[in-house]
């Protein structure tokens, strides 16, 4: 059976492509193809300026202000960036199952675990509150970043990382909203299998969105 | 595997009757819970792995570092994308919209990183 296809509800009121897919699906695939495209420019200028800095903190080395002789720290904190990385991953896991009990919404459940599986406003508020768990982290990194010296005016490491990672946190956020989002609608009506598509659009955003962080966690805070 | 999953699809009726274009032919039906939940464990194992190894020393110095944590990034990122995205259930379109940009934004990554120096190319 059609996965795409299958998400669609009366095909009077949406439109198709010659291949018999919604245009909503084709336009989504080819908004997150323009935005790798975005979010490789911004790993490219991270990379190229990596370790051209000329004043620190420093993401991974120690550093000595010879001006006032004070002594700073690697600036990463990567217990703290794993923690919310696994987050950023559990989120995916309960956007997966939000979409599948959106799918089967009408589907009798009979045990427990059919129940819970099949509870979208459950798996919809873990994601949306993983996302914003995450959030959270990056806020709690940002202002210790600047707290211990470092901000986007510092050096090149501090403009390249803070853009690059703002840009990413700006794009949890409107996920974070698109949730919130889907949840009040379901709140207000409930979600059902003729919905499935609006829960699809949005749960492909939100892991494009963790499969960027998946490669920035490597390349920026991993690879010394 | 997958035709035990395409009997889960709850389908509406218009959906089914989209269901018959000879290009529809090309998808199948999403996995569930039994996948997904293996599909987590695996990911998180895999970033255990990678922190792990930025954590030992004698590891993290070594020449297969870099590469190991760059395979292990790919590694994650295919499976999300295949898995929890379904690109590996969906219509080859997507696959296309989807890896095209990813190409070219690659190829323009590296040969940046060759034009700052980031990169070399022994020549003679």
């Amino acid at each position: 059976m059609p996965a795409s296809v299958a998400h669609t509800s009366a095909p009077t009121s949406h439109h198709y492509t010659t291949l018999g897919l919604d245009s909503r699906k084709v336009a989504i695939w080819a908004f997150i193809g323009s935005e790798c495209m975005l979010f490789v420019s911004l790993i490219s200028t991270y990379l190229i300026y990596k370790g051209r800095s000329i004043v620190g903190p420093f993401p991974h080395e120690t550093w000595t202000d010879p001006a006032t002789g004070h002594v700073f720290k690697p600036i990463l904190n990567i217990p703290v960036t794993s923690a919310s990385t696994f987050v950023l991953l559990m989120s995916s896991l309960f956007m997966v199952l939000a979409l599948a009990a959106v799918q089967n919404k009408e589907k009798p459940k009979h045990t427990r675990g059919e129940r819970v599986l099949g509870n979208s406003k459950l798996w919809l508020w873990m994601t949306a509150s993983a996302g914003a768990t995450f959030l959270g982290f990056q806020a709690f990194e940002f202002t210790s970043f600047v707290h211990e010296g470092l901000s986007i005016r510092t050096n090149l490491f501090g403009s390249s990382f803070f853009t690059l990672t703002g840009f990413h946190g700006a794009h949890v956020t409107a996920g974070v909203i698109w949730l919130v989002t889907l949840l009040a609608i379901d709140y207000r009506r409930g979600l059902g299998s003729k919905d499935s598509l609006l829960v699809d659009i949005a749960a492909l955003y939100w892991h494009f969105v963790d499969v960027i962080w998946i490669v920035i966690f490597t390349l920026v805070y991993l690879i010394k | 595997m997958m035709d035990s999953h395409a009997s889960m699809t709850n389908l509406p009726d218009s959906a089914e009757g989209q269901a018959h274009t000879p290009h529809a032919e090309e998808e199948h039906a999403h996995p569930d819970w039994s996948i997904y939940w293996k599909v987590a464990l695996i990911l998180t194992l895999i970033t255990v792995g990678e922190v792990w190894a930025f954590y030992v020393p004698s590891f993290a110095a070594s020449r297969g570092f870099v590469p190991t944590l760059l395979f292990l990034s790919g590694l994650k990122f295919t499976i999300v994308v295949m898995f929890y995205m379904h690109l590996k259930y969906d219509h080859r379109l997507f696959r296309v919209l989807f890896t095209g940009p990813l190409l070219v934004a690659s190829i323009t990554l590296i040969g940046l990183l060759f034009l700052f120096g980031h990169l070399h190319i022994k020549i003679m």
